[in-house]
């Protein structure tokens, strides 16, 4: 038994989930008792999709164990494809399911379905989220592509890449995804396909008609076209254009494959960050220490733009997904560090404090970490929250991802000269050393000076905020004690709007000193 | 008495009687709601020394994440102890594990003092006792810690269940009291602090001052039990937990539900009949509350009247919610389903619902969104894997989940539970893009 508070992933049929939620036209009849279909919002709320995930859960319950819980799954899957007409399916067991040895494969098998079944055997016990993706797009792919595809000669014709990768839930997988196309138009290779991102398995019956493959996240797309290069003799490009220099190297990749010139892709004026790093006021970056945590991709890449692009010093590197620990050992040696390979966000903590970076790179755990540290913190890979799902472009990849993480890596720095003046008046009473940067309204405390614990009162302090009546000096009969205990039970973050409503209402009212009944009587004046 | 006592009088016939006699569609396939372990959710911050520990998969762990979403605070009073391969092979012992676990979990953590081993789907499967275990570690603990065991899993338990349950461990717990101890009025369900201060400030203006709440604040701080004891529950969700106390010879006091002013009035009369609160004094101590909340609702009652609105299950809060909307707002429901509908402690809420309204039970999801899509409400209150679907439809919708984390229940609530359900159509109007 492992004691977690927080995971990095998901168990593996979410995974799974991410792949049918990514498609068109392909639905996941999961075997699972009521209650796993939380996972449906993190697809509704979080990504904010604006339909349920393609997804029927048998939802068995106590009542059905003693007795035919088969039939619960051969009813389910028989409902989901004449409700649905999906072109295929995907069908398998939830962690619970799992240990009950209904098996899926073999009851959708005996079934004869109007559409074809894949069968997914993920071990929940062992293996997590993004294994469970690759797994399933890669099952998907292998049971959907015909094999008797011709590739017509290359002569006369333009090159045909598949990009693999794209995703439900992806980290930014949207935006890159537009820049990755535009790079190829300006390379004259043509799209073949994309998927699992919109790919319905009609779509995926053609996967063998590429020249090549584009592999934009190994996490999920790595298995699957190791497969397709066996089966159909499509090599693949292992560049993940995620930086300037990555991106070069990418548009040298592809062009390289399909014959192209990469001239007019690489001369793509649309990118600013190395001037924005050149430039004076950047100086300052030089040498600041940062940690870089993530899923592995995403991590190497931060590693390299931190280093060769923006003058940082890379102090701390890993990774939670173990199955690429080798990049990013092979990364944190070029960096001179020891590479960092766990799911256990504590021995994460620990590592942060101890390398005590400037900046701190890394997922929604490292970012409530370098809250509790009082340190500047940007988001680089998933597992991420709502506002990480943006609702402007904000590729990674390409040279408008570039742009983006540019800025968005040193907005939570403190500026350049800002930072001078903290340094030279260190004991100035608005500018302290606990003081984060001037452009953000709120920032963390200090956590030398407030304990993680009180949080709340300080938050609580904050909003304490003097009353447009404080001027007439004596404030001590104004309210009653028991008024004033009533008020502390209100959420800090509408308490001081409750406060200042009251006592305008007790103005008007005359109703001094405020005792529990006019709070809430201006509380009722107030509803609406 | 004041008018709306005489409304809850309903002589006529008893509003158990006329509940049951009304049909109720019972559902059975996909269900979209929680397991019980959500509840740990809110439990943790009710009861501040006491930790919840889930005995379960990588599932459980990524369900509480996800539901406690921005909460995962530095030092969480809940955490989930995964089972591995090795666990399910049985390569180590499970209980040797689970004792490795709470040790190195009670050294980190002195200050908890009362620790719960929830089960979940995976442990109930295969079968791991954790009463068992909680009380071979209790035997290790005590008096320092006290280990308690409850199944907050889906197989067994919807979403609030989660808290009946939780509680339903708690009532063996609880003193015995003296047989000839002073009559005790018990309230059952963990509400808001503020709320429960709201209601001990009124029972104690009604005289009544052996007041006691379950769940207390602080664990260990259990409120005494026996024939002396009269419950009124604030929650609908608690029918294991109002079975262990009638075992322990608590007496329910029947009342609607406290949401709006109408519940609210019914709810506290049932314990002032119950304590022989004079007449005259009850009215004195409720009416100013009464009349807030009445001027609170007013504000809204404009936005609501007329209004068509669906309940799709959740909470078990559907039915009283459906009631309180009705009768005191003037909305109009068109189907109010329910996870769980318990009969004798809904009935009077459910004897206030109009015949035209279709009450179901259970769930066939799909189905059920079919009956949502043909009688286009104007309202509908559902989870949140439902509620953004439902919008791209063009169908209003209320999130349910919220209805459980805010302060809804009392006088000095009403306007505020009735906001909830204004300003999603009132946002409807307002925009323009």
């Amino acid at each position: 038994m492992q004691l977690s508070v927080w995971t990095y992933e998901g168990p593996p049929h979410v995974g799974a989930m991410r792949i049918a939620t990514a498609m068109k036209g392909l639905h996941y009849v999961l075997h699972a008792p009521q209650g796993d279909t939380y996972a449906d919002l993190l697809f509704t709320m979080i990504e904010r999709r604006n339909h349920r995930p393609p997804v029927t859960y048998t939802t068995f319950e106590a009542r059905d164990l003693g007795k035919d819980t088969a039939e619960l799954f051969q009813q389910a899957a028989r409902e989901a494809a004449e409700r649905f007409k999906p072109q295929a399916m995907i069908v398998g067991a939830s962690c619970t399911a799992e240990l009950i040895q209904d098996d899926p494969a073999g009851l959708a098998e005996a079934m004869d379905l109007p559409c074809p079944a894949i069968a997914l055997e993920l071990p929940s016990y062992q293996r997590k989220e993004n294994w469970g993706a690759a797994e399933t797009f890669y099952q998907v792919v292998r049971g959907l592509a015909r094999r008797d595809v011709e590739r017509a000669p290359r002569e006369g014709r333009a090159a045909r890449a598949n990009i693999l990768g794209p995703c439900a839930l992806g980290f930014r997988h949207r935006d890159d995804l537009v820049e990755v196309r535009k790079m190829l138009a300006q390379l004259g290779v043509e799209v073949n396909l994309v998927a699992p991102l919109d790919a319905s398995p009609a779509d995926i019956t053609r996967i063998g008609e590429a020249d090549f493959n584009i592999v934009l996240y190994p996490e999920i797309a790595d298995e699957a076209a190791r497969w397709l290069e066996r089966t159909f003799d499509q090599p693949a490009v292992r560049s993940v254009p995620i930086g300037v220099g990555a991106t070069r190297a990418f548009i040298a990749e592809v062009a390289e494959l399909a014959g192209a010139d990469p001239t007019p892709a690489l001369g793509d004026t649309r990118s600013r960050m190395p001037w924005w790093s050149r430039s004076v006021d950047s100086t300052y970056l030089t040498g600041k220490r940062v940690f870089i945590f993530g899923d592995a991709t995403h991590a190497v890449a931060a590693a390299r733009i931190a280093r060769d692009e923006l003058g940082f010093e890379v102090c701390g590197l890993g990774c939670y997904n173990r199955e690429f620990a080798r990049d990013i050992r092979a990364a944190a040696r070029e960096h001179g560090l020891e590479p960092l390979i766990t799911d256990d966000h504590l021995e994460v903590e620990d590592a942060i404090a101890e390398a005590a970076p400037e900046l701190v790179l890394g997922t929604q755990m490292e970012r409530h970490i370098a809250k509790r540290l009082g340190m500047p913190c940007a988001v680089i890979s998933a597992p991420v929250h709502v506002q990480d799902f943006p609702a402007r472009h904000s590729p990674q990849m390409g040279f408008e991802g570039a742009n983006v993480i540019f800025d968005t890596w040193v907005h939570p720095l403190v500026m350049g000269l800002e930072e001078h003046l903290l340094t030279m008046f260190r004991e100035d009473f608005e500018f302290s050393d606990d003081a984060g940067p001037s452009h953000h309204a709120a920032h963390s405390p200090a956590a030398a000076r407030i304990p993680v614990h009180d949080e709340l009162a300080s938050l609580e302090e904050a909003e304490a905020a003097p009353s447009a009546l404080d001027a007439d000096g004596d404030d001590s009969h104004r309210w009653t004690d028991e008024a004033e205990r009533e008020l502390k039970k209100i959420p800090f973050f509408v308490r001081g709007k409750a406060r200042r409503n009251t006592e305008a209402f007790a103005q008007d009212h005359d109703r001094w000193p405020i005792d529990v009944e006019t709070l809430y009587e201006a509380k009722a004046h107030y509803a609406r | 008495m004041s008018d709306t006592t005489i409304l809850s009088g309903c002589d006529s016939a008893p509003a158990s009687e006329k509940a049951s006699a009304r049909p109720i569609l019972r559902e059975r396939g996909q269900r979209e709601v929680f397991c019980g372990l959500t509840g740990i959710v809110w439990l943790h911050r009710k009861m501040q020394d006491a930790f919840f520990l889930v005995v379960g998969s990588r599932t459980c762990a990524h369900l509480l994440q996800s539901a406690a979403g921005v909460m995962i605070f530095a030092e969480p009073r809940f955490a989930t102890a995964i089972m591995e391969e090795r666990d399910l092979a049985g390569m180590v012992d499970a209980q040797d594990e689970l004792d490795r676990v709470v040790d190195r979990l009670l050294a980190r953590r002195p200050d908890i003092r009362t620790l719960f081993l929830v089960g979940s789907c995976p442990s109930e499967v295969i079968k791991l006792d954790l009463s068992k275990a909680a009380e071979r570690l209790g035997k290790q603990y005590m008096p320092r810690v006290r280990i308690l065991n409850y199944s907050g899993s889906g197989i067994e338990t919807t979403f609030t269940q989660g808290e009946d349950a939780c509680l339903a461990a708690l009532v063996p717990e609880m003193p015995r009291a003296k047989s000839d101890a002073a009559k005790q009025l018990l309230i059952v369900g963990s509400l808001p602090d503020i709320v429960e201060d709201q209601f001990l400030r009124l029972f104690d203006q009604m005289g009544i001052d052996n007041v006691r709440v379950l769940p207390p604040r602080d664990s260990r701080d259990l409120p005494a039990v026996g024939p002396n004891t009269r419950y009124l529950l604030a929650q609908p969700f608690l029918s294991d937990t109002a079975m262990a106390l009638e075992d322990r010879g608590a007496v329910r006091l029947d009342a609607m539900f406290p949401f709006g002013a109408e519940g609210t009035t019914d709810w506290l009369a049932a314990a002032a009949r119950e304590f022989l609160v004079d007449d005259a004094l009850f009215e004195k101590v409720t009416a100013p509350g009464r009349e807030r909340a009445r001027k609170a609702m007013s504000h809204l009652r404009g936005q609501l009247e007329g209004k068509r609105i669906s309940f799709l299950p959740d909470s078990q809060l559907e039915v009283p919610l459906a009631r309180f909307l009705t009768t005191e707002l003037g909305m109009i429901p068109v189907e109010v389903g329910t996870p769980y509908l318990h009969r004798a402690h809904c009935a009077r809420d459910l004897a206030r619902i109009p015949q035209s309204a279709r009450i179901s039970e259970g769930q066939h999801v799909d189905r059920q969104l079919d009956r949502v899509r043909e009688d286009r409400p104007d309202l509908t209150v559902c989870g949140l894997g439902l509620a953004n679907p439902l919008e791209a439809e063009g169908l209003s919708t209320k999130w349910a989940i919220e209805l459980v984390f805010s302060p809804i229940h009392g006088f000095d609530q009403a306007g505020d539970l009735a906001e909830l359900f204004a300003r999603p159509l009132r946002r409807r109007d307002r925009l323009e893009v």
